[in-house]
């Protein structure tokens, strides 16, 4: 259990230096998302599942996706467009 | 009612309006005070000599935009080469030094913190001992953390419910695109809807299939956790917002013309002013018979039955609601602008 914490606490601060390290925003988001699950587990290990629920719904979850959106708005995510077909052309 | 001033438009008011709305320079404004008085002295003295007048105008034309000119140069030059690199050194020494600083003092603040655990910590008052051993027979909740958050802390989630409800206002005001009085949709909404049908690929097989499977049992999950909030770990906050994940997963496989007929900007506003006055309403009366040793007609029941621990589970539907709404309505509204 204990060794686990330490990997877990390692894993978290390598997330967070990477994430700011990272050029490309969709990745840094990814890792976010790691870094949150990974916040969560040891919450667990913390005995409170109360914050573990509540960081792996809004701290994977929600915030995340709020994130891509955001992304998608400032038109961080261009390369869909770059390719020339824009996806869903087939429907009506 | 105020007296109209003869050099009302020099007064610095509409000087200030006037820079407001044309943006011009200082310089611009002298020239064109310049330009103004020699047209006066043009009137006066009328048009005997008009052509040297403008063959001095056009000279002195031509000297204040070789001025501004070589004032432009200077400038760029400065900033380009000279400029750039001392505020370049700048901002990287201050960057610096802001985050040594600020590495400093929060090492400096963990290490003066009390060990972890130490029984003689200050969070161990008697405080957090009544919590923890008559919360359950005062709140009749299993899970003391519920007990504390909707029970003895109450007022505090409530704040919290409203500061939710006060973002989700803000992402309306700033994301919400016009409409148009006649329910018709705007070129704005239109566009909205283009791009976003663009960038978002529906009728994606493989999507749907797993939302098919997935989006029960997440918002079947999300109940749970919320109805049994008072029994085990989790309550409205985490419910309300696996509940949410839920429904984005849903609007993401299937679009928006189906979510659209159950969920609309409507029901999110009834939703989240029933959740929050239910909420408001049923804690004041809480309090004002509880804190006064009053009988209260509702009691904390048996803990660990379902219904039971007074009004948390009431208040843990009420806050999942508002929690729920607000996810979703911050997923549409980043998305097009509209529910």
């Amino acid at each position: 259990m204990d060794i686990l914490g330490v990997i877990l606490l390692a894993f978290v601060i390598c997330c967070a230096i990477s994430v700011s390290m990272t050029k490309n925003l969709l990745t840094a988001l990814v890792i976010f998302m790691s870094q949150s699950l990974a916040m969560s587990i040891i919450w667990i290990l913390l005995e409170s599942p109360d914050l573990a629920i509540t960081e792996a719904a809004v701290g994977a979850g929600i915030t995340s996706l709020l994130l891509f959106v955001t992304l998608k708005k400032i038109h961080a995510i261009d390369f869909q467009k770059k390719e020339g077909q824009p996806h869903g052309k087939d429907q009506a | 009612m105020a007296k109209i001033r003869p050099d009302y438009e020099n007064s610095w008011w509409p000087r200030f309006l006037r820079w407001l709305e044309s943006g011009s320079s200082a310089l611009d404004d002298a020239l064109l005070d310049e330009l103004s008085s020699t047209a006066e002295e043009h009137l006066v003295e009328g048009a005997a000599n008009a052509s040297t007048r403008e063959a001095h105008d056009e000279e002195r034309r031509l000297l204040s935009i070789r001025d501004e000119k070589l004032l432009y140069d200077r400038i760029h030059r400065w900033a380009h080469s000279k400029g750039s690199r001392i505020i370049r050194w700048l901002y990287r020494i201050t960057a610096v030094a802001i985050c040594v600083g600020i590495i400093i003092l929060l090492l400096n603040t963990a290490a003066n913190l009390p060990p972890f655990g130490s029984p003689d910590n200050p969070v161990n008052n008697e405080v957090s001992q009544r919590y923890i051993e008559q919360g359950m027979q005062e709140t009749g909740a299993v899970n003391i953390v519920a007990g504390m958050i909707l029970d003895y802390r109450a007022f505090d989630t409530l704040g919290e419910s409203n500061v939710l409800f006060i973002a989700a206002c803000a992402v309306i005001i700033l994301m919400r695109l016009p409409s148009s009085p006649d329910s018709k949709p705007t070129t704005e909404q239109l566009e909205a809807e283009a791009d976003d049908r663009m960038y978002e690929p529906k009728n994606d097989m493989i999507l749907q299939h797993q939302a098919n499977f997935l989006v029960p049992l997440i918002l079947l999950f999300g109940i749970y956790v919320i109805m049994n909030g008072h029994i085990s770990p989790g309550g409205g906050f985490s419910g309300g917002a696996i509940m949410g994940a839920g429904l984005i997963l849903y609007l993401n496989a299937f679009g928006f013309r189906k979510t659209e007929r159950f969920f609309t900007f409507t029901t999110f506003r009834i939703v989240s002013l029933c959740a929050l006055s239910f909420y408001a309403v049923s804690k004041a009366y809480s309090f004002f018979t509880g804190a006064n040793h009053l009988d209260s007609i509702i009691t904390t029941g048996t803990p660990g039955m379902l219904f039971s621990a007074g009004l948390i589970p009431y208040l843990n539907i009420a806050v999942g609601l508002v929690v729920c709404c607000t996810m979703y309505a911050f997923y549409t509204l980043f998305r097009k602008g509209d529910m």
